[in-house]
């Protein structure tokens, strides 16, 4: 073993800048420092607003936005001097302050980052640097001092929730399907997160995968009579396939996996199976259909997968981050875990952090802290001159959150009663440039090409409550649709089979619920207030502010602002397809939509 | 690596690598060497690595970090060693066969070298 004097760690390897790792190397290698400093690749450190990341450490320090030209002066002073390449670390977008410490970074100091604690801070590759980081200490707990009820028991104290979502109770779970009839027993873990803007669990895959994989042998144990255990992940990740794999090897190498784990009489295996991306097998009934081979649509659930899941035989089926809070609770001890949180939502909830916020990102927080604090203290509120107008949590399924309700705190009962979800942990921050009929409109439009069309309120509901809104949205709305679009949706929630069904008018009936100003202007004014819905806004060039300057006519895909030098340009109508792209580019903001 | 037959191979293999990810945990100690042009000229990186060996020779978990120049190029190479709130006490001209002493005395048994030291600052408000 060598001992470095510094860790250099790079968290993201997508980007614009992908090969610092090789620079950071070179550069290194270059100086002969090879012996001194460690180039260590980790995960997500969640920070995605401010990518690509490098934390030095023992300093400590973070750099922000890092391309690989940085790379030789942050090796020759940072390294070689100790000093801060102030240019690079972060800055505080109000006070302009410049932080190079990253546990004194907003984003990061109001966070709790328990499950995400190894994610960007070990290589994701290496058993080693997740055994040194205390990993498997919570199998080695279970196998040596813990019966397997025992384990069953702590899970239900902790109050430990389903994190896909519906936020069923793991313990339950874990003991419905042990006490059930069957041949064997099976455990699943899903990680098929197929929310349009979440990616909770593929960092979580592809930043510390050992964690996932430890939960599901404490699993195994708990539930017994498990040999076999399935990780379902979507095929568009690859990274996190490939990850889980070589985690499944190494650990399966070390007697970590298979048989007679750390040379005891229990066995257990994991098997990686990929989904070819559908979103409806994110479903627990349609996933197991998919994981048998099948074509993976729900089944009606009058029979519970605990008791007939895979293969006919008992299943716990958990979201990956479920599984990765088991070690967690096993090294804490359950009493402590149960102090974070809320009373009836205990412990941590990952989220995606997205759209119209600062900084965008990964991040980890307790349960029960309000939205506010999640959008203004960790995201750093909106961007300049914007005003926050609601958030989306629960992606498809879930609802939009108004402005004024932002000092709710987030649970899985508060959301539910705001007419949202928990959901898998997409949070999507909208602002008064979000039109809320089209964002609607865009969910619908998502979850039309995903339901699996097995049963006719989905199917057919979601393409009529689509057609309503597109009617909206291109100004021939009347105000029976309202009425009209309600009424299916309410049919859509309660005759659907699964929960892709039942949940997809959500956005719907969110919006129609603390938006309805916004479909009735754009239904009987004919206007959109926030200037999305092209069949409803125009844009026009203003006499008083236009300089003539030709950016706008030069930029215009297709050349329908003319104009001479220095004199007023002019959009011609019957052109303009509305892309917005004279806007973005005039300087003299002389472009207005009306 | 071999496969662990039991909770104990785990829990000695566990300890063992604990030291590899050191740097990213809090550890009581912090050496520091002054690695400015005149550090090195002096002989700055050979008492850094001298350092670095014998941290790992006695299996000592304590973070090592450079600085630049701090202005005292006379006396360079300097090292700073800094334990918990104690204070952080500067050495001038260290050389390589001065650092086992070092660390023996100043970091093992928290002995302060007084024949070698060149400045102190309070631990409390440095």
């Amino acid at each position: 073993m060598v001992e470095y004097r510094a860790d250099v760690l790079v968290g993201c390897e997508h980007g614009e800048h992908p090969d610092l790792v090789g620079a950071l190397k070179a550069e290194i290698e270059r100086r002969n420092l090879g012996a001194e400093i460690n180039v260590v690749e980790t995960g997500c450190r969640g920070f995605c607003a401010m990518g690509p990341i490098l934390l030095i450490e023992p300093e400590g320090i973070i750099y922000c936005a890092v391309k690989a030209a940085d790379i030789p002066e942050v090796v020759e002073e940072t390294l070689v001097k100790g000093r801060v390449v102030e240019r690079l670390a972060y800055q505080e977008p109000v006070t302009h302050q410049r932080i190079c410490h990253y546990e004194d970074i907003p984003f990061y100091h109001k966070q709790m980052r328990l499950v995400l604690r190894n994610c960007g801070m070990v290589d994701p590759r290496s058993i080693e640097e997740y055994i040194a980081s205390g990993g498997y200490s919570a199998l080695e707990k279970v196998l040596t001092t813990m019966t397997p009820d025992e384990v069953i028991q702590a899970i239900t104290v902790s109050g430990l929730r389903g994190r896909g979502g519906a936020g069923f109770p793991t313990g339950r779970k874990w003991s419905s399907t042990k006490h059930a009839h069957g041949e064997c027993r099976y455990i699943v873990a899903n990680g098929d997160e197929g929310d349009p803007g979440a990616f909770m669990d593929r960092s979580m895959m592809e930043g510390d995968p050992y964690a996932i994989l430890e939960g599901m042998t404490i699993g195994a144990y708990a539930i017994e009579n498990v040999r076999e255990g399935y990780i379902y992940v979507r095929d568009e990740y690859p990274l996190a396939v490939e990850n889980l794999r070589l985690a499944i090897e190494r650990a399966t190498e070390m007697g970590l996996l298979g048989d007679h784990i750390l040379g005891s009489d229990f066995s257990f295996h994991i098997k990686i199976v990929r989904g070819a991306g559908a979103f409806v097998c994110g479903e627990s009934s349609a996933l197991m259909q998919s994981l048998e081979g099948s074509v993976g649509e729900p089944r009606p659930k009058h029979v519970h997968a605990t008791e007939s899941g895979l293969w006919g035989q008992p299943t716990a089926l958990n979201n990956v981050e479920t599984w990765a809070n088991v070690p967690l609770i096993i090294n804490m001890g359950a009493g402590e875990y149960a102090k974070i949180g809320t009373t009836n939502s205990k412990g941590t909830k990952a989220f995606c952090l997205v759209g119209k916020v600062r900084h965008t990102g990964l991040i980890e927080v307790p349960m029960g802290m309000t939205l506010r604090e999640i959008v203004y203290d960790i995201g750093g509120g909106p961007q300049e001159g914007r005003e926050i107008k609601a958030i989306q949590t629960g992606g498809p399924s879930g609802g939009c959150i108004p402005s004024h309700l932002l000092d709710l705190p987030v649970d899985y009962e508060s959301l539910a009663e705001v007419g949202s979800m928990m959901g898998s942990g997409g949070m999507i921050v909208m602002d008064d440039t979000n039109c809320m009929v089209d964002v609607a409109r865009y969910f619908l439009d998502f979850l039309k090409d995903e339901s699996c069309g097995k049963c006719t309120p989905c199917r057919e509901g979601i393409k009529r409550m689509l057609d309503i809104l597109t009617k909206i949205v291109t100004g021939n709305g009347e105000m029976s649709d309202l009425d009209k679009l309600e009424r299916i949706a309410r049919t859509v929630q309660r005759a659907s089979l699964c929960a892709l069904g039942k949940t997809s008018p959500n956005p719907v009936l969110s919006t129609l619920r603390y938006y309805r100003d916004e479909y009735e202007a754009h239904i009987l004014q004919k206007r959109c207030p926030a200037g999305v819905c092209r069949d409803l806004i125009t844009y026009n060039i203003l006499e008083a502010k236009c300089t003539g300057c030709g950016r706008c006519l030069r930029n215009c895909p297709r050349k329908a602002i003319t104009g001479e030098r220095r004199k007023l340009h002019v959009i011609d109508q019957a052109l303009c397809i509305k892309c917005g792209i004279c806007k973005e580019n005039c300087v003299f903001d002389a472009i207005e939509v009306s | 690596m071999s496969k662990l037959k039991n909770v104990g191979d785990l829990q000695a293999l566990r300890e063992k690598l604990q030291g590899q990810i050191s740097r990213r945990k809090a550890t009581n100690t912090t050496i520091t060497v002054g690695m400015g042009t005149c550090g090195i000229a002096a002989g700055a990186r050979e008492v850094m690595h001298a350092i670095l060996e014998e941290l790992q020779r006695r299996d000592i978990q304590a973070h090592v970090t450079t600085v630049g120049c701090i202005g005292m190029c006379s006396r360079e190479p300097l090292v700073d060693i800094q334990q918990g709130d104690e204070d952080r006490v500067t050495y001038g001209n260290v050389s390589p066969n001065m650092v086992p002493r070092l660390i023996e005395e100043h970091v093992v048994n928290s002995r302060v070298i007084d024949e070698w030291v060149i400045g102190r600052v309070s631990g409390q408000g440095g």
